[in-house]
C-alpha cells in the first residue's frame, strides 16, 4: 500500500521539480521565435529574424569574441598551474598539505563579490586600471579550484608505480612526466580545460566588477540589455549561449567517460 | 608517496602564488581598507577607525538588509532540501533504466550561463508571461498578477540556481550507504517507512548538511537574482556592496560590508568545519 501511493507521490514529485527547473529554459527557446517585438504570450508567429539580427549585432559579436578569448586564455592558465599542484598534492607529503589545498580551493567557498571588489580594489590601489589582463587573472582565481579537483582526482588514480618503472628504466623525472603520467592525464586536462572555459564563460558576478566597456562579455552584454525590457533578441541569444554551454560539458563528460574506461 | 623537501614546494609556486595575489592578499586589502577614511571630497585617507562599520549599524537600514539577507537564505535552504532530498532519493531507489539520464539532466543545468537562467524567470513571471497567460487561459485570473519583482521571484531564480547543488550532495551520501543495512532492518520487520526513517535518512545526513551549507553560502553573497527579479525592496547583501563599490564609489564603506559579509560566512563555515569537517562538501564535487 505505502510502496505503491508514496513512490507514485515521490515520482510525481520528481517530475515536478525537473519542470521547476527546466520549464524557464524550455520557454526561453521558445520565445527566441516569436515575432512580437516584446517576448510574451500567447505567441504570434514563427520567426527567425531576431538570430539574423543577433549575427549582425556588432557589439554582440564583440562580446562573443571577447569571451571566447578569456574563456581560452583562463582555461590555458589555470590548467597549466593546477597540473604542477596536483602533482604536489598527490605524490608528495609535505607539511600544511591539506590547509594549503584548502587554500587553492578557497575561491569556491568566497563569496563571488567579495573576489570581484577584492581584486578591483587592490587593482586601484595599485594604479592599475581595469584592463583585459586583469580579467583574464580574476578568472584564472575563478576556474583554478575547479581544475585542480578535476587533475587531482584523476592523478589519485593514476599509480605512481608506472612513473617508478620508467624510472628505473632510465628516464628522468621530467621524462617519465612526459612520456607515462602526462598521456595517462589528458583526459582529465581536456576535460578541466572544458569546464574552466564554461565556468569563465558564464560567470556574471566577479565579471561585472572587472569587465571593461571594451571587453564586455556576453553575460555582462546580456546584463546591459536586461536593463531595458527582455525581448525575443535577448531569449535569442540566450538560446545560443544554452545551446553553446551545453555542447561542451556534454563533452567533457563524453571524454572523461570514453577515456575512464581504458583502466590502466 | 615521496618525501623532498623542495619539489612539491616548486611544483605548488605558480599556482600559491597566483592564489596569494589574486585572492588572499586582495582580501587582506580589503580588511585593512575596510578601517580607512573617505573624506567628503571622496579622497581616501589610510587610518585605523571604526566609522565605516559604525555606519553600517548606525541605524536600521543597513543591518535589515544583512537580516534580509540571512532569513532569504535560510528559506532557500529549506525549500532547497525539501525540493532536493525527494529527487535524491528517488534516482537513488529507482530501478528505472533513465535513472543515469535523469542524473544528467538535473546536472545541465549547472553548465547553463547563470544570467540566462535567471532572466528566464521573467518569461515565466512576467505580466505577460507563461504562468499569467495559463493562468487567464483556464480562468483563474481575469487581470494578470504581477509575479515579478518581488521576493518570491527572487527565491524562484535562487532555487532553480541552487537546486542542483543540493541534490547532488545528497544523492551522493545516500549512495554511499552500504545496502545490507536497509536489508537488515527490513529483514528485522521494519516496514519502508521505519527503514528509511531509522536507516537512510540518518546516514544521509552528512549529505544534507553539506548540501545545506553550500546553499546557505552561495545565497547569502549572491548578486544577480534579487538584482534581476527582486524589486527595490528585495536588496540583499551582495547588491549593497555591489551598488557602494560601483555607484557611489565609497569604497572603504564597500570594503566594510564586505568583511561584514566574510565574517558571517566564516564564522558558519568555520563552525561547521569544527563540528561536521568541510571534506564532506568536496564529494559531490569528486563524485561527479
Amino acid at each position: 500500500m505505502f510502496r505503491i501511493s508514496g513512490w507514485s507521490l515521490i515520482r510525481l514529485f520528481t517530475i515536478m521539480v525537473y519542470v521547476f527547473m527546466f520549464l524557464p529554459i524550455v520557454v526561453v527557446i521558445i520565445l527566441s521565435f516569436d515575432t512580437q517585438q516584446f517576448a510574451s504570450f500567447p505567441m504570434r508567429g514563427f520567426t527567425l529574424k531576431w538570430y539574423v539580427e543577433l549575427a549582425q549585432n556588432e557589439s554582440i559579436i564583440r562580446a562573443f569574441r571577447s569571451s571566447i578569448m578569456l574563456g581560452v586564455l583562463a582555461a590555458f592558465i589555470s590548467t597549466s598551474i593546477a597540473i604542477p599542484a596536483a602533482m604536489a598534492f598527490v605524490r608528495y607529503s609535505f607539511r600544511g598539505k591539506n590547509s594549503l589545498n584548502t587554500l587553492l580551493l578557497a575561491p569556491i567557498m568566497v563569496p563571488e563579490v567579495v573576489l570581484g571588489v577584492s581584486l578591483l580594489l587592490f587593482m586601484r590601489f595599485l594604479q592599475q586600471p581595469k584592463s583585459f589582463t586583469m580579467l583574464v587573472l580574476g578568472h584564472v582565481m575563478l576556474t583554478l579550484p575547479y581544475v585542480l579537483l578535476i587533475v587531482q582526482a584523476r592523478m589519485v588514480s593514476i599509480q605512481d608505480v608506472y612513473e617508478e618503472a620508467a624510472k628505473s628504466l632510465g628516464a628522468n623525472p621530467f621524462q617519465a612526466f612526459k612520456e607515462v603520467t602526462f598521456p595517462l592525464l589528458v583526459p582529465a586536462i581536456l576535460a578541466g580545460m572544458l569546464f574552466a572555459f564554461t565556468i569563465s564563460f558564464d560567470n556574471i558576478t566577479a565579471t561585472l566588477f572587472w569587465a571593461t566597456a571594451e571587453h564586455q562579455t556576453v553575460p555582462v552584454r546580456i546584463f546591459g540589455m536586461l536593463r531595458h525590457s527582455i525581448s525575443p533578441e535577448i531569449n535569442a541569444l540566450g538560446t545560443v549561449m544554452i545551446f553553446f554551454t551545453i555542447m561542451l560539458p556534454l563533452l567533457a563528460a563524453f571524454m572523461i567517460r570514453y577515456f575512464g574506461r581504458k583502466k590502466v | 608517496m615521496k618525501k623532498y623537501s623542495w619539489q612539491p614546494w616548486a611544483l605548488l609556486t605558480p599556482s600559491l602564488s597566483a592564489i596569494f595575489l589574486l585572492l588572499v592578499i586582495p582580501v587582506i586589502f580589503v580588511v585593512v581598507y575596510s578601517f580607512w577614511l573617505r573624506a567628503p571630497t571622496g579622497a581616501v585617507i589610510p587610518a585605523f577607525q571604526f566609522g565605516n562599520y559604525a555606519k553600517f549599524f548606525e541605524d536600521l537600514f543597513y543591518p535589515s538588509i544583512l537580516f534580509r539577507t540571512i532569513r532569504v537564505s535560510l528559506t532557500c535552504v529549506f525549500l532547497c532540501l525539501i525540493m532536493g532530498y525527494i529527487p535524491a532519493y528517488f534516482f537513488h531507489r529507482s530501478t528505472s533504466r533513465f535513472r543515469q539520464a535523469l542524473i544528467l539532466l538535473v546536472l545541465l543545468p549547472f553548465w547553463i550561463s547563470f544570467i540566462i537562467r535567471t532572466m528566464s524567470w521573467i518569461n515565466i513571471l512576467g505580466t505577460t508571461g507563461f504562468l499569467n497567460h495559463l493562468l487567464m487561459k483556464i480562468g483563474i485570473i481575469s487581470q494578470p498578477l504581477s509575479l515579478l519583482y518581488n521576493e518570491a521571484a527572487v527565491l524562484m531564480g535562487l532555487i532553480q540556481f541552487l537546486l542542483p547543488f543540493m541534490i547532488l550532495n545528497i544523492f551522493v551520501s545516500l549512495e554511499g550507504i552500504d545496502k545490507n543495512l536497509l536489508e537488515a532492518a527490513r529483514s528485522m520487520g521494519c516496514n519502508e517507512w521505519q527503514a528509511f526513517r531509522e536507516v537512510t535518512l540518518p546516514l544521509s545526513l552528512p549529505g544534507v548538511s553539506a548540501g545545506c551549507l553550500l546553499v546557505f553560502v552561495l545565497t547569502a553573497g549572491t548578486y544577480l537574482p534579487p538584482m534581476i527579479l527582486g524589486g527595490p525592496g528585495n536588496e540583499m547583501i551582495a547588491n549593497l556592496i555591489f551598488s557602494r563599490v560601483i555607484g557611489t564609489l565609497d569604497w572603504p564603506f564597500g570594503s566594510a560590508i564586505s568583511v561584514i559579509l566574510l565574517l558571517l560566512l566564516g564564522t558558519i563555515v568555520w563552525t561547521y568545519n569544527r563540528y561536521l569537517g568541510i571534506n564532506q562538501l568536496f564529494k559531490a564535487f569528486k563524485g561527479t
